[in-house]
């Protein structure tokens, strides 16, 4: 995870296509400026930072169901739930599956475990459209780095 | 209770609940964004619950792109009776599938 720069999801460990799940990994750095504020000499992940991660995580598993054709925006957060502390140094196992393929909109409900704990849980709503200009290429970019598409399965 | 009555019934409960609009101000000839002020996120999740709840998925993208190139009146989509209507058309149109 590079936390200042939201690009939360490390590698995808898997990508069921058919059945609209994905699983992802991301482990938190040692050291971040984010810990210095949350919270001085207690450094904890922020839970807005743990939605984001499992907002990314969803957002892929859209991207790859839609093949690349809309790009999911974040629009509703519902039943957020944070468990758990996480800290620094802590490897994530992040999950997400597509809950309701709507037309111009998806919907995802996705959770995050650490050592087999669950951490945090919600239910995610996107709003998918054409890619702005310039942010196809970056996103596909992206998506090759973590290997979303050599976790496809099938 | 007729069809389009029901469907209308499910409709305006899912609207009040989703956009916290009293259940009474919701009639079939409301306007859901020039009557009601659901603006398009509100609307997404109206059109969630609808989906959810008739097993249907609305074509929201084709309306939109009729509405946009004035093929067809926004009315006809966002006028609740209309709406109902397209709605009953779904479900007929999918049980004929099944």
């Amino acid at each position: 995870m590079r936390l200042e720069y939201f690009e939360m999801i490390d590698s995808v460990v898997r990508l069921d296509r058919a059945a609209g799940r994905i699983e992802a990994r991301a482990l938190v750095p040692e050291a971040s400026p984010v810990f210095e504020g949350h919270f001085p000499g207690h450094p904890l992940v922020p839970g807005v930072l743990l939605t984001e991660t499992m907002a990314q995580a969803s957002g892929y598993l859209v991207l790859a169901h839609l093949d690349f054709a809309q790009m999911p925006f974040l629009m509703a957060v519902d039943k957020a739930r944070f468990r758990s502390f996480v800290g620094p140094g802590a490897a994530l196992d992040i999950a997400a599956s597509l809950e309701h393929d709507g037309s111009g909109y998806a919907v995802t409900k996705a959770s995050i475990r650490h050592e087999g704990k669950a951490l945090c849980d919600a239910e995610l709503r996107f709003r998918t459209m054409p890619f702005p200009a310039g942010l196809d290429a970056p996103m596909r970019e992206r998506a090759r780095r973590i290997g979303l598409l050599d976790a496809a399965h099938p | 209770m007729s069809n389009e009555t029901a469907t209308f019934d499910r409709v305006a409960d899912i609207i009040a609940e989703t956009a916290d609009i009293p259940r009474d101000k919701i009639t079939p000839e409301s306007h859901a964004i020039d009557d009601l002020g659901i603006d398009s996120l509100a609307f997404l999740d109206i059109a969630f619950a609808v989906d959810k709840a008739f097993g249907i998925k609305l074509p929201l993208e084709r309306w939109t792109q009729e509405v946009n190139e004035g093929k067809v009146p926004a009315e006809q989509y966002f006028v609740l009776k209309n709406l109902c209507a397209r709605i009953d058309t779904l479900v007929a149109e999918k049980a004929a599938k099944a």
